[in-house]
């Protein structure tokens, strides 16, 4: 494959595996802006895919071209729900968030893989017949170079991640319930002073992120592999944590390092077919997210600073 | 109620919750709680083989156990461990297979590799965060992703392309006739032998020595530690090593004994996270993880008797697990409605 070909093939790739790294991304960036840790962002994505999954196998012939955007809701509201329960440890209960946390990735895992054998009696679900389809974005689509790269041929589910970020940006920095969200995770106690009911918007908080992690988790199940098992998400949720905090714990910054990563997925995937990439081992692209995220926490990258109270639990009345 | 019950109820409680929301599981979803539970016994204590095959279990656990609860008596949260037993476990599966040495050599070499490999892999989140103060969970996840890519393509290099690296050599394995004959020919091997005795070795470091002592200060108040002229820096480095040698160990159990090579993984062998399981039932206490490590471990090896026993999904046994690290974890309401109990109770 020549240079050309090769971005033709490779940009399309790399939003395919960004759109639910961004999704879920930004998910955590209203958790952890609100001060609660969200490691269990993996979990919840286990959860969005395997709700997902199995409810477009179940409404296909119902709901017809109308079942992945459906699944996307529902797999949303039920990792929402699943959600609260990181939610009710971490804020009500003063759990240790991150073990909170693991504890909801390995729930999340268990409870999705004892359904799959329950319902289905083998490992893994069957395959969907329906993926979120894919769209040209019209007029955008005729730009030369750029059009066929960027907007033919995408899933609907990468343009409303994009449309995600911008509005979770708009939120977090331009509107009341953002400027309460941010303060609540840089300093509980003086927004407490001001009226600002803690517990209240950490729980909204850490809803919206299992809500959007769900998100993630189906997207990247119905767009990505198609059916459910135990090896379906596989770090996706880990490496959105990795593109918030790279991303500086902001929306735009999440979904620029989602990006990122995900052009790092698609060159490992592809590299063996490229002329001057051939050389260059996988491995190197598999931990270059990883590494990265290290770079980045070091300060190599700019400074990155989580929000102050990020992982405490308010606890009224103490200083 | 003394503060030491309430610190012993918590777990016990925690456990039985979890088993309980375990059995309600189960009712909701159409199958029998009470042959699964009865199950899960005879997967666990049902004959000799089963018991051998649970101690075997309960080794590798032994020493994720130790490895989380080390770090967290330094207050630090390793989070690696994962990461830290596949690198132990590939450095032993290496040195098994490669070397040609007497066993009284060779044996002792595997295993000083393992520790070494997972010393390294606990030493760069040590160093990122005694010397720029970078949260070690984030780095350690991200080293476990680092250390998953990383090992496949060391297996694909060391066996020419293939998925999995040659047996260890005999005189590298901690494979035993007489622990298999005695359990009725199970995988039983010295390695529960190696677990105990790092059980014992990290009760010297943090009771017995000077470097426990400031270790375990550095964990209460890292500050007050540093005033009293102790380096913290130091100390957190050093608690990262041992951490992820005991890790690495644990790596080694696999390599050298129960599966006596190592092939390449589409994702994580899980016995690292639940060693933060093994590690908070058992409050960081050496005995204590001798204890939570010999539940997870004969939860996790008797529950591949449900399926064909008792026609449940062996995740049930997953999900009862998470649930007990998450009422563990969510320890302050319990305490505070035993505490609530017992007011009522001495009011009357």
């Amino acid at each position: 494959m020549g240079f050309m070909d090769a971005l033709y093939f490779i940009i399309p790739m790399t939003i395919s595996y960004a759109a639910p790294l961004i999704f879920t991304a930004i998910g955590g960036v209203f958790s952890e802006r609100s001060g609660v840790v969200n490691i269990g962002l993996e979990g919840l994505m286990v959860m969005g895919a395997f709700v997902g999954i199995v409810f477009n196998l179940f409404y296909v012939d119902q709901l017809g071209a109308w079942t992945p955007w459906i699944a996307l809701i529902v797999a949303m509201i039920v990792s929402a729900v699943f959600g609260i329960l990181h939610a009710v440890a971490s804020i009500s209960f003063r759990a240790d968030q991150v073990v909170s946390g693991v504890a909801i990735n390995m729930l999340g895992i268990a409870i999705a893989l004892f359904s799959v054998k329950m319902i289905f009696g083998k490992g893994q679900t069957d395959f969907i017949e329906r993926s979120i389809p894919l769209f040209n974005v019209p007029i955008l689509q005729d730009i030369p170079v750029l059009g066929p790269m960027l907007f033919k041929g995408i899933y609907g589910s990468s343009i409303i991640a994009v449309l995600v970020a911008v509005a979770a940006w708009f939120i977090i920095y331009k509107t009341p319930f953002g400027l309460r969200l941010r303060s609540v995770g840089e300093h509980p106690m003086a927004a407490d002073t001001m009226g600002i009911n803690v517990a209240k918007v950490r729980y909204i908080a850490v809803i919206i992120s299992g809500g959007l992690a769900g998100i993630g988790g189906a997207v990247y199940a119905q767009t990505m592999t198609n059916d459910f098992g135990h090896a379906t998400i596989n770090g996706q949720g880990f490496m959105a944590l990795a593109a918030m905090i790279f991303g500086k714990w902001h929306p735009i910054g999440a979904m620029g390092a989602a990006l990122f990563f995900g052009f790092a997925q698609a060159l490992a995937i592809s590299s063996s077919g490229i002329s001057f990439m051939e050389k260059v081992p996988a491995v190197y692209l598999h931990i270059l997210p990883y590494a990265l995220t290290i770079l980045a926490l070091a300060g190599f990258i700019g400074r990155a600073n989580a929000p102050k109270a990020n992982g405490q639990p308010y606890i009224k009345g103490s200083r | 109620m003394s503060n030491r019950v309430i610190k012993i109820l918590v777990p016990v409680i925690s456990i039985f919750l979890g088993l309980l929301v375990g059995a309600i599981v189960m009712i909701f979803s159409g199958y029998d709680p009470i042959a699964g539970y009865i199950a899960l016994w005879n997967g666990i204590f049902g004959d000799v083989y089963a018991i051998g095959e649970t101690i075997r279990q309960i080794s590798p656990y032994i020493l994720a156990g130790l490895a989380v609860a080390f770090a967290f008596r330094t207050g630090l949260f390793n989070i690696g461990v994962e990461g830290q037993l596949m690198v132990g476990w590939f450095a032993a599966a290496y040195v098994g297979m490669a070397f040609e040495l007497p066993k009284a050599i060779h044996l002792p070499f595997a295993l000083i590799a393992a520790a070494v490999a997972g010393a390294l892999w606990g030493l760069i989140p040590g160093i990122l965060k005694a010397t720029l103060r970078v949260h070690e969970v984030i780095v350690t996840i991200m080293m476990n992703y680092v250390a998953l890519h990383t090992v496949n393509a060391l297996i694909k290099a060391v066996s020419d392309g293939g998925y999995k690296t040659e047996k260890v050599k005999p005189t590298a394995s901690l494979r035993s006739d007489f622990l298999s004959q005695l359990t009725d020919y199970s995988t039983l091997h010295y390695g529960i032998l190696v677990a105990l005795a790092m059980v014992v070795v990290m009760w010297f470091i943090l009771e017995k020595t000077k470097t426990g002592f400031e270790l375990k200060a550095v964990g209460f108040n890292d500050q007050a530690s540093q005033y009293a002229g102790m380096n913290v820096n130091r100390n957190i480095v050093l608690s990262m090593v041992i951490s992820g040698a005991f890790a690495g160990l644990g790596g080694a159990m696999e390599a050298l004994g129960t599966f006596g090579n190592m092939s390449s993984r589409g994702g994580f062998t899980g016995i690292g996270f639940d060693g933060i399981a093994v590690a908070l039932l058992g409050a960081n206490s050496p005995l204590g993880v001798i204890f939570g490590a010999s539940l997870f471990g004969s939860l996790k090896y008797g529950a591949n008797n449900m399926p064909n026993a008792a026609g449940i999904p062996l995740e049930i046994v997953s999900i009862v697990i998470a649930l007990i690290i998450f009422f563990v974890a969510s320890g302050y309401i319990i305490r505070v409605l035993l505490t609530r109990f017992n007011k009522k109770k001495e009011a009357k």
